[in-house]
């Protein structure tokens, strides 16, 4: 009994021991992440990075002001797109609603969540650069605002949940109409939560790619207007980091620090606002 | 607790016509119709992304049939296309990627959720939901400048003296391939195994460790024993949410798998995946039915991971539903 009881004592010491090195080299993959870019991409960072259109091939220097932009014209359209339809969508499920149509509504936001993005991409082909025939800011902020529909919807409508019921009842005792109270009690309540959630869905998309290959596409110099195609972000750490020559490759760590910076900032700050003096306790 | 509906009773009585103008009047039925409207929108998106898939894919439906999954040859130039060199890519390296992803994960999952003390847990979770935010061609980029020469210079020469014995671990190392394609798949899909399975295990209720640790069992007895097997349907679901990602990941896969169309024993040959020949391929499709066939990948792409997500869905609610009805 003696040797067996000090078998699983070891037994007991290993696994534990093995279970946190997994979280160890789990967590450790971020920190590698962030060290390489930092070390490669500030190397490749300098002003001329945000200011400057791309150089030919051969010529060094040059910068991706214009794919700054462009991401940021292609998250403007999709954030007027997917996140109305996914905030009252989420308003729709929390406060309304019986049982089969929201049932129904939750089941293909979920759906809609778990589509590749490239496939998301296609769809935003079909509809979009398929009748217009030529690429376009629209077609990829499009294809953009589709994915960002699932987490607004979700998170909109989990905030919503987390409004304590007795809140909504004070304003109706006070003679205030449903729609009064949501708009006025029930929404302010939660606004931190949804705030959050629209900076997570933000960081989400900033960093897809798959979908603006055939949306957006590309382009050397900038897009005016919405109607023609434009460089991204994503887009041109892919093309530059898969493409032969040194000097794309350093542009290629300059992109990928600024994005993951971005995506990461923003992510930080959206969590920092839900848990700093948050007015309703997550479910 | 978040499915519960509301239970606030609707304001005023009745359908009679003075009430529906009262209600009209106060707007509530109004936002009710407008919300409903917008939600419907979303079923509308959904099934018109389907129906797009399904009719632009039509032409190469009708062409090829069913022997469009059986078929090896992907020529372009002659219009002849069969999606099993890509079929066959997709799942070696996702299956690759589930096997190293899969123990690392749940190790650290159960370590997070059981074993930590709650500030590091916490502290760390946050790592790994960071992790889970970092884009697709951010890892790609690294993979390509880190992971493929690696592989290529030491990884792979040793792997071939060591198990060359074996049909996996044979040709030539190119760095590039459907190793580095499930490796990248890996690191991806750690963090998501870590944060569903992390939930699954803390919804097991307490009761279920305290019994085991009161008879005696150790930390890990009552993990491993009591705990993990009650979450084991909802830790399958979180490998089957993983393993729908792997499938339809596209930049990582893209930027490391080297892009060529064979069906290959050795994991160091160069392959191709669904969702890479869709982006490589789609904008330099010339001729409809290059394109057809194209879009009737990514439908493929589309019903593999409407399946997964379904399953995967199902198992988690049954895990967590279990643990909060014993509460």
């Amino acid at each position: 009994m003696n040797f067996r009881s000090r078998w699983r004592k070891i037994v007991n010491a290993v696994m534990l021991t093995l279970t946190g090195l997994c979280a160890l080299l789990a967590v450790s993959a971020l920190f590698f992440i962030l060290g390489y870019l930092v070390w490669h991409g500030g190397k490749a960072l300098s002003g001329d990075f945000f200011t400057k259109l791309p150089k030919p091939v051969g010529e060094a220097g040059g910068g991706m002001a214009n794919a700054i932009v462009g991401s940021a014209k292609l998250l403007l359209l999709a954030s007027l797109i997917g996140l109305p339809i996914g905030f009252f969508s989420g308003v729709y499920l929390a406060e309304f609603g019986g049982r089969r149509f929201p049932f129904l509504v939750r089941y293909t936001t979920d759906l809609l969540n778990g589509v590749p993005s490239i496939v998301i991409g296609i769809f935003a082909y079909t509809i979009v650069v398929l009748p217009m025939r030529h690429f376009s800011t629209l077609a990829g902020g499009i294809a953009l605002g589709i994915m960002m529909i699932p987490i607004a919807v979700r998170s909109t409508e989990e905030f919503l949940r987390a409004v304590p019921n007795s809140l909504r009842e004070a304003a109706m005792a006070l003679g205030a109409s449903r729609w009064r109270t949501i708009t006025t009690v029930v929404i302010p309540a939660a606004v931190r939560g949804i705030v959050t959630g629209v900076m997570l869905d933000l960081a989400r998309v900033a960093g897809e790619t798959a979908p603006l290959l055939f949306t957006a596409f590309s382009n050397r110099f900038w897009s005016p207007g919405w109607n023609q195609p434009t460089a991204s972000l994503p887009v041109m750490i892919f093309t530059y980091a898969v493409a032969p020559y040194e000097d794309w490759h350093r542009q290629a760590w300059a992109a990928g620090l600024v994005l993951l910076g971005l995506v990461l900032l923003t992510n930080v700050a959206g969590r920092a606002i839900l848990s700093r003096g948050m007015s309703v306790q997550r479910p | 607790m978040a499915t519960a509906p509301i239970a606030v009773e609707r304001p005023g009585p009745g359908w009679g016509p003075r009430a529906l103008l009262r209600r009209f009047r106060s707007g509530d039925e109004i936002a009710h119709l407008v919300t409903l409207l917008i939600a419907s929108s979303v079923i509308l998106i959904t099934s018109l992304l389907v129906y797009e898939l399904w009719v632009n894919s039509a032409l190469s439906r009708h062409k090829f049939g069913w022997a469009f999954f059986f078929t090896r040859v992907w020529d372009p130039i002659f219009e002849h296309f069969g999606a099993l060199p890509f079929i066959y890519g997709t799942l070696v390296t996702s299956i690759l990627g589930l096997l190293i992803a899969v123990p690392l994960g749940l190790g650290a999952a159960i370590f997070l959720a059981e074993l930590a003390p709650p500030r590091v847990s916490d502290a760390l979770t946050f790592v790994v939901e960071l992790l889970a935010a970092v884009p697709s061609v951010i890892y790609g980029l690294l993979a390509i400048f880190t992971l493929v020469p690696l592989l290529r210079e030491h990884v792979e020469p040793f792997l071939r003296a060591t198990l060359g014995f074996l049909p996996f671990f044979r040709g030539p190392a190119y760095g590039v391939g459907f190793l580095a394609g499930g490796l990248v798949l890996a690191v991806m899909i750690v963090p998501f195994i870590i944060s569903v399975s992390r939930e699954v295990l803390l919804a097991v209720p307490a009761d279920q460790r305290e019994a085991a640790l009161a008879l005696g069992a150790t930390r890990w007895e009552a993990t491993w024993k009591a705990v993990v097997p009650f979450a084991r349907a909802g830790i399958l679901g979180s490998i089957f949410l993983a393993l729908a990602r792997a499938l339809g990941e596209t930049m990582a896969v893209t930027m490391v798998i080297g892009n060529n169309p064979q069906i290959s024993a050795s994991l160091f040959a160069p392959g191709y995946s669904i969702a890479a020949v869709i982006a490589n391929e789609f904008t330099e499709a010339t001729g409809d039915l290059y394109l057809a066939a194209l879009i009737e990948l990514a439908l493929v792409l589309f019903v593999l991971t409407f399946i997964l997500n379904g399953l995967a869905r199902l198992l988690i609610l049954l895990t967590t539903q279990r643990g909060t009805a014993h509460e």
